[in-house]
C-alpha cells in the first residue's frame, strides 16, 4: 500500500489540505487503488502547501502546491510511483531549500506522523530523556547550560540558568510551564512544531520536569491555534497510552503529567507573568518582578516558563550533548534558530539555520525577494515590538547582540517583508494602536502613551505641525521605554522609532497623500 | 457556531462544577460556557463567582479582560480577519476596510440579519499566506475581497 503524506499543518489546511485529502481519497477509491494517507506536519516550504509527498523506493517525492482540481492529473501522471507532473519538486529532502538548513529542533517536523509515539521513538525520540535518567538531574541541567541555549521566546535568557534557579529553590511543588502564546505577527514556529512534532515538546517538558523535580506541566496555547489544540491533545493521549507520560515514565520513578490550557485572545498573556496570572484564572495583568517566576511562579511555586522552541530543543541537546549544539552559531548566540520568513515574500516558510546569516541572505537568497516582484523596502524583525530595518542594514547578522546594536531585537525569529508600497508612518501608527489595544493597563506610559502616540502620528500624517509633533512622538517613545513595566510598553517604541529613523520621508508627506494605503 | 444552546442556568452550573477539580479553572470554564451558549452570559458571572469563591466584581474583571469572551451572542457565523503586520504587508487593511464598507459594518459588529459577525484578529500564524482569515474556526490563507464577499453570502444562506 502506497503511503501518501498530506500535511495537517494549519497553513496547509488554510490552503485547502482537507479538500485535497478528500479528493485523493475519492480518486483512489474510484480507481480501486489502496493508499494510506498520513497527516504529517509541514516541512517548512510553506509556499508549496499543500505539499503532497509520496513514499517511493527512491525516497519521498513531492508535489505542490496541490489544489483539489490537480488530483486527477496527479493520478494520471502516476504520482504514486513518483511520476513526472508540472507540480513535481522531485525528492523532497534534496530540495535546495534544505541545502543551507541545519535541522535540529525541526529534524522530524514534516517527516513523521506527529501523533505516533512509536514513530517519534523510531526517529530518535526519547534518547534525550533516557540519557537524562542515566546522568541525573544536575548533569542534565549542566548539559542544557553547556549548549548555550537561550530562550527562544524573545528575551534570550539562558535556559540552563533558569532551570538551575528553579531546581535550587526549596519547595514542595514545582511547575513546568510552556509558553505557546506565539502572538507575534510573522511567527509560526511554535505552531508548526506542535502540529508537526508535538512529542519533541512533550519529551522536552519531561526532561525539564526530571531536572527540576516537577510532577505537573502546563502548556498555555493561544486560542487562535485550534489545529494545534486538536493535534496536541491527541499526542498527550498517545503519550499516556505509550507510558511516556503519567506514572513511572519509561520505567523510572518519575511521574509527570501535562495539561493543555487555552488562552483567550490577549497578546499580553505571552508575557510570562501575565501568562501565569491567566493560568491561575485571573486577569492577565503583568506582575512586578521580583519575585521571579523561578522563585514564585504558578500558584506561588517555583516555575520554569519556557517558550515552545526552547523546550522542544532540550531532547536533542540531551541526546547529542550540549557541546554539539554549542558548536553551531556565532558569538553568544549558539545553536540554530528557526527563521520564519513571511509577509510580502516569494518563498515564505520556516528555515532552521545556525545563527549568523545576514538579513540579505535571509530575505533575498532564501526568501527570494518580494512576492509582488517590487523592491524590498523594509523588514520588521521580531514581531510587533521589533524594529523595521531598511535595505541599508541588510548586512546585519542574525544574532541577539548584533540586533541590539542596531536598536532592534530578534524576538521569536520572525521576519515580515514589505515592498516599496508600504507607508511607514501608517505602520508606526499601527504599532502604537496595537499597543493601545493589547496593553494590560497597569502602567500609564503604556496605557495612555500608546493612545497619545496614535493621535500624534495622525497629526503628523495630516501634516499638522509635523516637526513639533515628531519631537513630541520621540519624547513619548522615550517615556514609554523607560516607564513601562514589561516589554509591551517598553518595546512598542522600537517599530515607531525605527520607522522615524530609517524612513523619515514617510512622515513628511503633504496632508492630502496621507490616507491609509 | 450555529449550534449554540439557549441560556440554561442548570446547564451552566453543571459545566462550572465539572471543572472545579482543575487548578485555576476560570478560563477552562469560560471557554466551556462560550462553547455551549456561544457567549458568556451575564447570569453565569455570579454563578462562577460563587463556585470559585471570589467576588462578583473580580469575576466580572476576568471575563471582561479577555477579547475571546464575548458577552453578547455573535451572529450565526463569525469571520475573523487578520490585521497584523504580515497581513498588512499584503494589503489586508484596505481589503478588510473595503469589505466592511460593502457590508456597512464596523469591526466587531454583526450584520442586521444576524448572519455574520466580523472581528479583527492579530495574527493567525498564517503569515506565510497573508492575508489570512478564519471562518467559524476554519483557517483561510491568501484571502481576497471576492472570497470575503462569498463568505458573507454563504453566511446568509446557512
Ligand atoms: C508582551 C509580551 C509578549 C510575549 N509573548 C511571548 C510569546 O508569545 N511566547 C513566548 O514564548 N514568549 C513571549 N514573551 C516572552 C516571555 O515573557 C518569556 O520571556 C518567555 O516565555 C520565556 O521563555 P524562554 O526563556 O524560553 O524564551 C512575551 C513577552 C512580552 C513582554
Ligand atoms: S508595559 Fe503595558 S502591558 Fe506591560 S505591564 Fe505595563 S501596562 Fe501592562
Ligand atoms: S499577521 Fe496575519 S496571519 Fe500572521
Amino acid at each position: 500500500m502506497t503511503k501518501i503524506y498530506i500535511p495537517r499543518d494549519m497553513a496547509a489546511i488554510a490552503m485547502g489540505a482537507k479538500r485535497v485529502v478528500a479528493a485523493v481519497q475519492k480518486e483512489a477509491a474510484s480507481r480501486g487503488i489502496n493508499i494510506e494517507i498520513i497527516r504529517n506536519g509541514s516541512r517548512g516550504m510553506l509556499w508549496l502547501e499543500p505539499l503532497i509527498e509520496v513514499e517511493t523506493p527512491a525516497g519521498r517525492i513531492g508535489y505542490g502546491p496541490v489544489k483539489p482540481g490537480d488530483v486527477g492529473s496527479l493520478f494520471d501522471a502516476g504520482f504514486l510511483s513518483g511520476g513526472a507532473h508540472p507540480l513535481g519538486i522531485g525528492k523532497v529532502e534534496e530540495h535546495p531549500y534544505f541545502a543551507r538548513q541545519r535541522r535540529v529542533t525541526f529534524q522530524r517536523c514534516g517527516v513523521i506522523d506527529p501523533v505516533s509515539c512509536a514513530e517519534y521513538i523510531a526517529h530518535g525520540g526519547y534518547k534525550g530523556l533516557d540519557r537524562a535518567f542515566q546522568i541525573g538531574p544536575e548533569a542534565t541541567i549542566a548539559e542544557i547550560a553547556a549548549s548555550g541555549l537561550r530562550g527562544r521566546g524573545g528575551a534570550g535568557f539562558p535556559t540552563g540558568v533558569k532551570w538551575k534557579t528553579v531546581a535550587d529553590c526549596p519547595a514542595d511543588k514545582r511547575y513546568v510551564v510552556v509558553n505557546a502564546d506565539e502572538g507575534d505577527s510573522g511567527t509560526f514556529a511554535d505552531r508548526m512544531i506542535m502540529e508537526g512534532d508535538p512529542f519533541s515538546l512533550i519529551e522536552g517538558m519531561t526532561i525539564c520536569a526530571f531536572a527540576i523535580g516537577s510532577d505537573k506541566g502546563y502548556v498555555y496555547l493561544r486560542s487562535e491555534y485550534p489545529v494545534v489544540a486538536e493535534i496536541f491533545n491527541e499526542s498527550l493521549a498517545a503519550a499516556k497510552a505509550a507510558g511516556v507520560l503519567g506514572k513511572n515514565i519509561r520505567g523510572s520513578n518519575l511521574s509527570f503529567d501535562i495539561e493543555l490550557r487555552i488562552g483567550a485572545g490577549a497578546y499580553v498573556c505571552g508575557e510570562e507573568t501575565s501568562l501565569l496570572e491567566s493560568l491561575e484564572g485571573k486577569r492577565g495583568i503583568v506582575r512586578a518582578k521580583p519575585p521571579l517566576p523561578a522563585h514564585a511562579g504558578l500558584f506561588g511555586k517555583p516555575t520554569v516558563v519556557n517558550n515552545v522552541l526552547s523546550m522542544a530543543t532540550a531532547p536533542m541537546i540531551l541526546a547529542d550533548g550540549g557541546a554539539a549544539y554549542h558548536a553551531l552559531g556565532m558569538d553568544r548566540s549558539r545553536g540554530t534558530i528557526p527563521l520564519q520568513i513571511a509577509g510580502n515574500v516569494k518563498y515564505a516558510g520556516l528555515c532552521e539555520v545556525p545563527f549568523g546569516l545576514t538579513l540579505d541572505e535571509i530575505v533575498n537568497d532564501i526568501g527570494g525577494g518580494t512576492l509582488s516582484g517590487r523592491p524590498v523596502r523594509a523588514v520588521q524583525v521580531g514581531g510587533p515590538l521589533g524594529a523595521y530595518l531598511p535595505v541599508s542594514l541588510f548586512d546585519t547578522r542574525f544574532d541577539y547582540e548584533a540586533y541590539v546594536k542596531v536598536d532592534s531585537l530578534i524576538g521569536h525569529g520572525g521576519l515580515v517583508v514589505f515592498d516599496d508600497t508600504v507607508d511607514m508612518s501608517w505602520m508606526a501608527r499601527f504599532g502604537m494602536e496595537f499597543c493601545a489595544i493589547e496593553s494590560c493597563g497597569k502602567c500609564t506610559p503604556c496605557r495612555i502613551g500608546s493612545t497619545r502616540g496614535v493621535e500624534t502620528i495622525d497629526k503628523i500624517r495630516a501634516g499638522e505641525n509635523a516637526a513639533a509633533n515628531i519631537e513630541l512622538l520621540k519624547d513619548l517613545c522615550n517615556t514609554m521605554k523607560f516607564g513601562s513595566l514589561c516589554a509591551l510598553g517598553g518595546f512598542a517604541p522600537y517599530p515607531v522609532e525605527s520607522a522615524l529613523r530609517h524612513f523619515p520621508e514617510d512622515f513628511q508627506k503633504p496632508a492630502l497623500e496621507a490616507a491609509a494605503e | 457556531m450555529s449550534a449554540a444552546a439557549p441560556w440554561d442556568a442548570a446547564r451552566a452550573r453543571e459545566i462550572i462544577s465539572a471543572h472545579l477539580g482543575l487548578e485555576g479553572p476560570a478560563l477552562p470554564i469560560l471557554h466551556a460556557l462560550k462553547k455551549e451558549f456561544g457567549y458568556v452570559p451575564e447570569a453565569a458571572v455570579p454563578q462562577m463567582a460563587d463556585a470559585l469563591n471570589i467576588s462578583r466584581a473580580e469575576m466580572h474583571g476576568v471575563v471582561t479582560f479577555y477579547h475571546d469572551f464575548n458577552r453578547e451572542p455573535h451572529g450565526r457565523h463569525v469571520l475573523k480577519i487578520c490585521r497584523a503586520e504580515s497581513c498588512q504587508s499584503m494589503g489586508a487593511e484596505k481589503m478588510a476596510l473595503d469589505f466592511l464598507a460593502r457590508l456597512k459594518l464596523e469591526w466587531g459588529k454583526t450584520t442586521p440579519d444576524g448572519s455574520l459577525t466580523v472581528e479583527a484578529v492579530y495574527c493567525l500564524g498564517l503569515c506565510s499566506h497573508s492575508p489570512s482569515a478564519m471562518y467559524d474556526g476554519e483557517p483561510i490563507g491568501r484571502v481576497d475581497g471576492a472570497m470575503l464577499d462569498e463568505l458573507a453570502q454563504e453566511a446568509k444562506s446557512a
